[in-house]
């Protein structure tokens, strides 16, 4: 019997999970040695994985994928980018200064984690075509802050202070939803902020789930929302940190179109 | 090679590089097409709706914090993800920790998944490979896979011996790759 053979077996007990203590360490110590058996591990995971399309059942309940699209929301993520102002001049020539402020501040809030500003500004040259995927990125999260039809909303709180203020840029067209606030109230544990699109007529639209920084600070990118939804107004709710499908609390924020 | 149901659709790698650049539509448009894989094995492993609903969940979030995890080289995301999805759902039946964390799951499968048809058909065939199966190696490979018990629980309640067990779900596990390599 060759060593590959001698853990044949047990290799296939290993890929369902279903091989415990010592035998499951003696596995993991040649596995660590062996690219064939690390190979053979793949495949028969493959072979497991065909297995369970045998399983089959009714679809997930609608309301899973918007618990989901909830939950995304609320883990908003911004790979980091690197542009470049010289060869991207044109572009930055249209925004007012104030616009490009807002985008400045938006994009740094965004990326805060492992984003600099230096770095932003400055890498460029070989790569060209990554920059100019990633503007182009930049550049969508941007359209409804920068478009002239961009609707744009000032939500302020229903009680004074400490002045918490929602901004929300809206582009009806693409379905675009930028929401910047700030002064946020913490919130009580097992708690998040859900922003809420107001149509005219029918039900409020869930519009992402957010939890405020340290201090008070928030935003919500691109929220999954009917195309073409009309907004009248915009809302803030506190909900379950998961979401919810329609509002559960009084309104604590709101805006009207401007 | 593209299926009916994916021509004109983003191709998985294209919607997990989406994944990594933030983009929620990208994760609605493969939640809308892998979600009842997802959820079938959960619920097929718990029997529980809520249960295979939180599963659900879970899987989808670990693929947009690690979207990464999938390798696209090596086999379908289909695949992967039943096989992440049948782990966690068999750490829940079995109350233990997550054992292996998504980086660390490598899949290679040859068959594309990606269209609902397609799945089916291999579904199909699954069913076609395990009736041909005799009952006692049929019993073992899916009392290890469904209900996530050991080669030891399996010889204790079928009376057979452990070599007998462990062989016959490996040779379960092949089989299946064979029917799949013709």
């Amino acid at each position: 019997m060759t060593e590959h053979e001698q853990y044949a077996d047990d290799l296939a007990l290993y890929a369902l999970n279903a091989l415990t203590g010592e035998d499951r360490s003696r596995v993991e110590a040649h596995l660590s040695t062996c690219a064939a058996c690390r190979l053979e591990l793949e495949h028969l995971r493959g072979d497991a994985a065909l297995l369970a399309l045998s399983a089959s059942g009714p679809r997930p309940p609608q309301r899973a994928r918007q618990r989901l699209l909830n939950a995304l929301t609320a883990e908003v993520k911004i790979q980091p980018a690197h542009t470049s102002v010289t060869s991207h001049r044109s572009w930055w020539g249209v925004l007012g200064w104030a616009a490009a402020a807002a985008v400045l501040v938006f994009a740094l809030s965004l990326w805060r984690e492992n984003l600099a500003l230096q770095g932003m500004l400055a890498s460029a040259g070989s790569r060209a075509a990554e920059d100019a995927r990633e503007l182009d990125q930049l550049r969508k999260i941007a359209a409804p802050i920068i478009e002239p039809e961009s609707q744009r909303i000032t939500l302020v709180a229903m009680k004074t202070p400490p002045q918490p203020q929602g901004k929300a840029f809206y582009l009806r067209g693409r379905g675009s939803l930028v929401f910047l606030a700030s002064n946020l109230p913490p919130l009580p544990p097992q708690k998040a902020y859900e922003l809420w699109l107001i149509p005219p007529n029918g039900a409020p639209i869930p519009a992402g789930v957010f939890k405020p920084d340290a201090h008070g600070s928030a935003s919500v990118v691109n929220p999954p929302l009917p195309v073409g939804a009309e907004a009248k107004a915009f809302a803030i709710t506190v909900e379950n940190e998961s979401g919810s499908a329609a509002p559960t609390s009084p309104i604590m924020m709101m805006g009207a179109g401007e | 090679m593209s299926s009916p149901q994916t021509q004109g659709l983003p191709a998985d790698l294209a919607l997990v590089t989406g994944l990594k650049a933030g983009d929620q539509g990208a994760m609605a448009q493969l939640y809308d097409r892998y979600s009842s894989v997802v959820y079938a094995v959960a619920l097929r492993v718990l029997g529980d709706t809520g249960a295979a609903e939180d599963v659900l969940q879970e899987v989808f979030l670990q693929l947009w914090r690690k979207p990464g995890a999938f390798d696209a080289a090596r086999g379908s995301l289909a695949s992967w993800l039943a096989v992440i999805t049948r782990n966690r759902a068999i750490d829940l039946l079995r109350r233990r920790r997550p054992e292996t964390d998504i980086e660390e799951v490598v899949v290679s499968a040859a068959p594309d998944l990606a269209a609902e048809a397609d799945r089916s058909r291999a579904a199909e065939k699954v069913r076609v490979v395990l009736g041909g199966m005799a009952a006692e190696q049929r019993a073992a490979l899916e009392m290890a896979y469904w209900q996530g018990m050991s080669h030891t629980e399996i010889a204790g309640k079928t009376g057979q011996p452990l070599g007998t067990v462990k062989t016959r779900i490996r040779n379960g596990l092949i089989a299946l790759r064979k029917a799949f390599q013709t």
